[in-house]
């Protein structure tokens, strides 16, 4: 498989929040609105491409018994770093996200993808899967925060489409987040037939 | 009085998955049979139980003193990933039966992000160890009352006939959504009880 | 390279390097990013004051008091034009109907309300969220230009003069109770005390 296709991959065949139906509470808990739903997969997309570059470089220094620990520790470092970041250089992005942030350490994408992909290619193809997955992951909730946004609020990327009075605010709120999503994998199982 | 409070809001009216977000994995993935849910439910309640208790200590007795605020989250799973396995391996040698009804669910929590969820929220709150233990307890009986019930909605499900696109999961979020939408009823409800209590 | 075995000693080994690596790494970004963490955390407080007092030259930043009353510490910015005292801004905070509310509320020398901004809240999207435009200028419930001295803040429907935010009437006394003891807390400051029921009248009542 060369470069591109695992970057495709990731996004359309094994798109994680559609197709393999992993990493749940971020895509439901941050996804109010477009842009949260897209800082949410930015920064798991980060931690997921660092994670995999360093887990696939260091893959034949770890002892198979303990592989998951060691994977984890590496995952939680990054999630730090990304932590520290974000406090430094977009505090309001970091206000909103709030707990998700440290809970992508335990996102099943990202030892799903170390496991799966990073311990058994080179760095060079598990930083296009670590990209296509992430992009993939930003995709879907960027898609699935606009959804939200439009039905309750009116507004996409927090342009007014139609006037904020009709919206349904059940969407903004939690029971909104399962419905949309709900819909949209039925969508999505549709056009796979297709 | 105070710790009747937390416990309804931590069961109804912030749900730790139909109104937090919390743990939807184990939520979606272990609700087909009610046995198994309530299972979970048990296996969850325990480790979270001892994961608060024993994350806050950490936090106090090591984190704090020493300033090393950065290496929470790190510190936080390593624990959490050590106990579950330790319990996994106490059960086994000294109580089979419960080892029996809770084994197999075991792996599966260190990566429920509501273990870690609330170990952070016990420390982001500043809650004391009594309180944060309760909370946890808590918390983790409003996860098993949402995975019962669901559990119970999805075996009926079962037996509809329902469109092909929405047939799995697709339904199964429609209906968590109906579900929060029913515990979205109990919001205002610690307000109420609150000014009741003279609080 | 061939694979390393899972012997004991490989296996303590590498856990090892690999902590050891990490958290080297983490003291180092720490290290890093401390500055412009407090930096960034100074910019929102500055950005907040510079909103809610119109005009003043000092750093009130760096110029506070803190109060307390009823058990709870309220901080005092204060700030100054041409050495002339031009009001101050009070961070204030009250439970709100998902949690706390915080506000930093902005007061001339008159005790009139110049502007607020909603620092904090969890209150319910869409609904309770309205309060961080809905009390400004402009707004539907304003509440610019007004004073606290004349009695506390009340909604309309406990008789007071402001109209609560549609379908949001808890979040809205929770607001203008925190208005109402960021008021005491200012004049605590300036040495004029307010009597008591100013602040008590501001409790939650439990009608809806």
């Amino acid at each position: 498989m060369n470069n591109f296709k695992v970057l495709i991959n990731g996004i359309v065949k094994e798109n994680p929040t559609f197709v393999l139906l992993l990493g749940m509470c971020p895509t439901l808990g941050t996804t109010s609105s477009a842009i949260n739903g897209m800082g949410m997969g930015l920064a798991t997309a980060f931690v997921l491409i660092c994670s995999n570059v360093a887990i696939s470089a260091i893959k034949n220094l770890v002892p198979d018994m303990v592989r998951i620990p060691a994977f984890v520790v590496v995952i939680a470092s990054f999630v730090t770093v990304l932590q520290m970041l974000m406090q430094a250089y977009v505090p309001d992005l970091y206000a909103k996200l709030g707990l998700f942030i440290p809970l992508i350490v335990v996102n099943c994408i990202l030892l799903g993808r170390a496991e799966a992909f990073a311990s058994k290619n080179g760095p060079v193809p598990s930083f296009f899967d670590g990209l296509g997955i992430g992009l993939g992951f930003t995709i879907a909730l960027t898609l699935l925060g606009a959804v939200r946004e439009l039905l309750g609020t009116g507004r996409i990327f927090d342009m007014q489409v139609y006037p904020e009075e009709y919206g349904m605010l059940t969407f903004v709120l939690a029971p909104g987040a399962f419905i949309a999503l709900g819909f949209l994998i039925a969508i999505v199982n549709r056009l796979k037939k297709a | 009085m105070e710790y009747v409070l937390i416990f309804i809001t931590a069961i109804f009216v912030n749900n730790i998955v139909l109104s937090q977000f919390l743990g939807i994995c184990p939520f979606l993935g272990v609700s087909k049979k009610v046995e198994t849910a309530a299972g979970m439910g048990m296996a969850v309640a325990f480790v979270l139980v001892l994961s608060t208790l024993v994350t806050y200590l950490i936090q106090k007795l090591l984190l704090d003193p020493f300033d090393l605020g950065y290496l929470q989250t790190i510190a936080f799973i390593l624990v959490i990933a050590a106990l579950v396995q330790m319990v996994e391996i106490i059960l086994k040698k000294v109580s089979p039966a419960l080892y029996q009804a809770l084994g197999v669910f075991l792996p599966l929590i260190t990566t429920n992000c509501c273990i870690l969820g609330v170990a952070i929220l016990v420390i982001q709150k500043d809650f004391d160890l009594l309180t944060g233990v309760i909370y946890a307890f808590a918390t983790a009986l409003g996860f098993a009352l949402a995975l019962i019930i669901f559990a119970g909605l999805r075996e009926q499900l079962a037996l509809v006939n329902i469109p092909k696109g929405m047939r799995g999961m697709s339904i199964a979020l429609v209906t968590a959504g109906l579900l929060a939408m029913a515990f979205m009823g109990f919001s205002g409800v610690d307000k109420g009880l609150q000014t009741a209590l003279g609080m | 390279m061939k694979k390393l075995e899972s012997s004991l000693k490989n296996m303590l080994l590498c856990l090892a390097v690999i902590t050891i690596v990490s958290g080297g790494l983490l003291a180092l970004v720490n290290e890093k990013t401390k500055g412009p963490i407090e930096e960034a955390n100074k910019q929102t407080l500055q950005a907040g004051l510079k909103e809610v007092i119109p005009d003043f030259d000092n750093n009130p930043a760096e110029d506070t008091a803190s109060v307390v009353i009823n058990g709870q510490t309220y901080i005092v910015y204060k700030a100054y034009k041409g050495g002339q005292s031009a009001g101050a801004a009070v961070e204030s905070s009250a439970g709100g109907f998902g949690g706390d509310l915080k506000v930093l509320v902005g007061f001339d020398n008159d005790g009139k309300i110049t502007n607020y901004r909603l620092l904090a809240h969890s209150e319910t999207p869409g609904l309770g969220s309205k309060a961080d435009t809905w009390f400004k200028k402009g707004g539907k419930g304003d509440i610019t230009g007004m004073s606290p001295a004349d009695g506390p803040l009340t909604v309309s429907k406990d008789g007071g003069q402001i109209d609560a935010i549609t379908a949001s009437t808890i979040t809205s006394r929770a607001f203008l109770n925190a208005v109402n003891s960021a008021y005491a807390a200012y004049m605590q400051q300036a040495g004029q005390s307010v009597p008591a029921d100013a602040v008590s009248g501001a409790s939650i009542k439990s009608d809806n």
